[in-house]
């Protein structure tokens, strides 16, 4: 039964198993590789995407409940890889293997939608279920709060160069 | 992620030493390319990078400890570094061309790194293992850059007619000093092609006070395309026309497929091949089970769910972790079977020692769990098997696919693909030559990818491990008698991978009195080296036992560690040759070093401010990969028993540079978290042969809400650098178990801490 929504913008209509989960959707089908598969039981949130704006796992939503639904997966976070987040991220260096980062990236995102200036408290609430095998979390929340500090100043970012961040990686 | 130069036929090769040739040939178009040359050694020679070896990383003794690189400079001065070897998130991608980048003199903006596929005829010793790139790698990149800049020195001067003397480099640019005239690389890339090559062995190096790119934060060269969800990972990888795969395997390791209604499993929608795979009885190889084949993953994931397979009897259904425990203990009560090392009179010692202690300790098998589970891309056409793999070691690799289907190692190229972590997974290649069997059979390019039941459950676990040691400190508080009788996993003189403790482990050296013995009993469960091998639980029972006798001798845990480092023997036994198995002794442990660190992070931490109930601080330290590190950890139990680390400090002693800071403290402080998260509630239970757990939510990761601070301080030493990706884990392990003592006053002697009542009044 073919189903049609809305990936980054574009509208989407494949016809895959009923019970195939929107992850394999993105990755197999529409050849989007950037939602990862960690766990597929929403352990790990790697394959962290929004659904009409809220981070989901995609690993658990099934091809069947996606009729009409808007997705945005980390490919369509920003249109040229300059969201806030993806500016931070490039500033502080915080990937290591950087497998689980797409799906950090979207949960935090989200995060930032709802709260522009996060406390630590409402970081580790919003990013509790995106695990980090490598465990780069204190640069994960730098990184959150470095976001929010260029949403707030309208995008600029200090990346350049070499190096781009200073230390209080601590 | 080919380098691809199209190069004239007029190759200037020059011999530069008995050993290292820089070949340099000119690019059509213009450009020149250089690329570092290892004439192999007799096989017979001993190497740098055996001798580097340790804890029994299969495949990498064995490995010609060539080292390469290629750099190629382009008209547009773009140039262009191949990272060699395998990148699993320890930064080696961007760190060896940084090394290469710093002595050409090139703006680091301007510097393109590509991925090298696996190749033994340009590279040897592509392996991410043993923390070994950085001592391996840190004079011969730097040569490699040096004299690529003297040739473009020398290209210029020519130009020039002027002497190579009065010509400086700066950010790909030369100048005349007295003329002030200046040439870009690019332009005089093409000269130099026809430059004769300078001696590597001699070339001069820069002061590391001129260092520009050595020492700065350089961001990670795939972080873009990290943050922009670009395929980079093994995982990603497609192949037009390429099926999906599933390989299911018995749950007890080893055991063969005896029936399966693979006919029913081929009905299925989707399924293009379903197949019994016979397999081989190594447990890092091949092993018998169930391919499933399909147009899409999933659909051999729902096809897996109608599979009924009848696995054959095996022997190790009888094994359980429950039974090693009871035959560990049973190897405890007796004499060890093989003596591993023997200092001064210990019977003696013990005797005469004024306050004596005994403890048993310790630790659990535990899996590598990667995020990215095991898989691999594999086409098999014409006679020619082409593979993509996420693999951390593809020289063994290769020989295994080699010998597994029966083809020749040269029809089988092996592209390296970024991988979603490694911890030593990888190194082990099995999910690769499952892949390629059934590309094989099929004959239809095929990606392999394994569950997270399929990884967590078919690991090469990290092996549990017994210490049971007996120790005694004199009347002045001075520790003279050690005895450990470490119980683990093998046959006869043989350890199992991973499992066997070296004869210069510490403390050995440093007591006068020491005995080291061992037991083995043997295993049908697979094993292999885990972040640290060997270190990642030695370090956490000799750490806490030595804190278990400061505690006997009435000493304070850290000056009594200060006190053992400043007793090395100055004339040991020699010790034990190991058999096969066993790791070849570290290089030199070395005590000032060592209480250097320790000291330091003393200090950092406020070693021995008063805390409240139930808050404690322990200390720790341990030499691994030739890395000194020691590192305090504050943690609180409630009284209800739950354990929360409050804030780590890490001093590590790595050499006279840290190359990029930015890769080195992400590194320990992901290797502390790594320990902490092993060490509260991480364990694989083998049950009936098989891995009991399956997921996450079985074999809990560290989370965000965890993250504690963790405080990294290097302390640079005027010793060579040395790698980074392993040695910051051991320690903090003890620390941690060291400060709930302090808190608590309870010893914790077994892992994980979840096992344990904590609760305090």
């Amino acid at each position: 039964m073919p189903v049609t929504f809305t990936v980054n913008g574009t509208s989407r209509t494949v016809d895959v198993p009923s019970d195939m989960p929107l992850l394999w959707v993105l990755r197999d089908v529409l050849d989007l590789k950037g939602s990862k598969f960690g766990c597929g039981l929403g352990q790990c949130g790697a394959c962290t995407v929004h659904l009409n704006g809220a981070p989901v796992r995609s690993c658990q939503i099934p091809s069947a409940a996606l009729q009409g639904m808007k997705i945005t997966t980390i490919e369509g976070l920003s249109p040229d890889g300059t969201h806030p987040l993806q500016k931070a991220w490039e500033e502080l260096d915080v990937p290591q293997c950087g497998y689980c980062q797409a799906g950090q990236l979207m949960s935090a995102a989200a995060l930032l939608q709802k709260h522009p200036k996060p406390t630590d408290a409402e970081i580790d609430t919003a990013m509790a279920g995106n695990l980090c095998r490598c465990a780069t979390y204190l640069r994960i929340r730098a990184g959150i709060h470095r976001a929010a500090e260029i949403m707030a100043d309208g995008g600029k970012s200090r990346a350049g160069g070499t190096s781009g961040a200073p230390g209080g990686l601590r | 992620m080919t380098t691809k130069a199209s190069t004239k036929s007029n190759i200037v090769t020059s011999p530069v030493s008995r050993r290292d040739f820089l070949r340099v040939s000119a690019i059509a178009g213009g450009g020149v390319l250089l690329a570092s040359y290892f004439e192999p050694l007799n096989a017979s020679e001993p190497t740098g990078l055996a001798a580097l070896d340790h804890n029994g990383i299969a495949g990498l003794g064995a490995a010609d400890p060539s080292l390469n690189a290629f750099i190629r400079i382009t008209p547009d001065g773009i140039v262009t570094i191949v990272g060699k070897n395998p990148e699993v998130g320890q930064g080696i991608k961007t760190m060896l061309p940084m090394l290469i980048a710093e002595e050409l003199d090139v703006d680091w903006k301007n510097v393109r790194v590509e991925q090298g596929d696996f190749d033994p005829t340009k590279f040897q010793a592509q392996v991410a293992g043993g923390s070994t790139a950085t001592p391996t790698n840190w004079l011969p990149m730097r040569r490699v850059g040096a004299a690529a800049r003297a040739m473009l020195v020398g290209a210029a001067a020519q130009k020039w007619s002027v002497p190579a003397a009065e010509c400086e480099t700066a950010k790909g640019v030369v100048t005349h000093k007295p003329s002030g005239r200046t040439m870009s690389y690019g332009a005089l890339a093409s000269a130099a092609a026809t430059m004769s090559a300078p001696d590597l062995a001699t070339i001069a190096l820069k002061d590391p006070k001129n260092f520009t790119i050595i020492g700065t934060r350089v961001r990670g060269v795939d972080t873009k395309a990290i943050v922009t969800g670009k395929p980079l990972y093994g995982i990603d990888v497609t192949v037009p026309g390429m099926l999906y795969a599933t390989f299911v395997k018995a749950p007890v390791f080893g055991a063969k497929v005896a029936s399966a209604n693979v006919d029913e499993i081929k009905k299925l929608p989707g399924v293009k091949h379903a197949f019994v795979v016979a397999g081989e009885t190594a447990l890092t190889g091949l092993l018998g089970g169930v391919a499933i084949v399909a147009d899409s993953w999933w659909q051999t994931q729902s096809a897996r769910a109608q599979l009924n397979v009848t696995w054959a009897d095996h022997p190790t259904a009888q094994q359980s972790s429950e039974g090693y425990a009871k035959r560990a203990a049973e190897l405890a009560a007796l004499a060890p079977q093989r003596s591993l090392r023997k200092d001064g009179d210990i019977d003696a010692a013990l005797k005469s020692a004024a306050h004596t202690a005994s403890a048993s300790y310790y630790y659990p098998f535990i899996a590598h769990a990667p995020l990215e589970p095991q898989n691999t891309t594999a086409s098999f056409k014409n006679g020619l098997m082409e593979i993509w793999a996420p693999t951390q070691n593809p020289s063994p690799g290769r020989a295994l696919v080699a010998k597994t289907l029966g083809i020749k190692e040269d029809t089988i190229t092996i592209h390296i693909t970024r991988g979603g972590g490694g911890f030593g997974r990888r190194l082990t290649n099995d999910p690769m030559v499952e892949a390629a069997w059934i590309a094989k059979e099929i004959g239809v390019p095929v990606k392999l990818l394994w569950s997270r039941e399929d990884d967590m459950q078919h690991d090469m676990y990290r092996p549990a491990g017994w210490h049971n040691f007996t120790g005694g400190v004199d009347a002045a508080g001075k520790l003279v008698a050690w005895q450990n009788h470490f119980v683990s996993f093998g046959e006869g003189t043989n350890f199992a991978s991973s499992a066997s403790i070296g004869a210069t482990e510490f403390p050995a050296k440093f007591i006068p009195n020491f005995s080291l013995g061992a037991s083995v009993m043997p295993s049908g469960v697979p094993m292999g080296p885990l972040r640290a091998p060997g270190s990642n639980g030695i370090a956490f029972a000799t750490q806490s036992f030595i804190d278990e006798l400061a505690h006997a001798a009435g000493k304070d845990p850290l000056q009594f560690r200060l006190d053992l480092l400043a007793n090395m023997q100055a004339d040991p036994a020699p010790a034990t040759p190991l058999a096969a198995g066993g790791p070849p002794p570290q290089a030199g442990f070395d005590g000032p070093r060592m209480a250097g660190v320790v000291k330091e992070v003393a200090e950092r931490a406020g070693w021995g401010k008063k805390l409240p109930k139930g808050t404690g601080m322990g200390i720790a330290f341990h030499f691994s990969h030739r890395g000194y590190v020691a590192e305090v950890v504050q943690a609180s139990v409630s009284q209800a028993g739950k354990v929360t680390v409050q804030h780590v400090w890490a001093v590590a002693d790595v050499g006279s540079e840290i190359i990029n800071p930015f890769g080195a403290e992400t590194q320990v402080q992901g290797a502390v978290f790594d320990g902490i998260a092993q060490a509260m509630a991480q364990e694989i239970n083998i049950v009936k042969g098989a891995a009991s757990e399956g997921n996450f939510d079985e074999f809990p990761l560290y989370r965000m809400t965890e993250a504690v601070p963790v405080e990294v301080f290097f302390r640079k030493s005027g010793n060579s650098p040395t790698g980074l990706g392993e040695p910051a884990l051991p320690p903090v392990i003890p620390a941690l178990t060291n400060a709930i003592f302090a808190a608590t006053g309870k010893r914790v002697r077994t892992l994980p801490l979840s096992k344990h009542d904590l609760s305090w009044s």
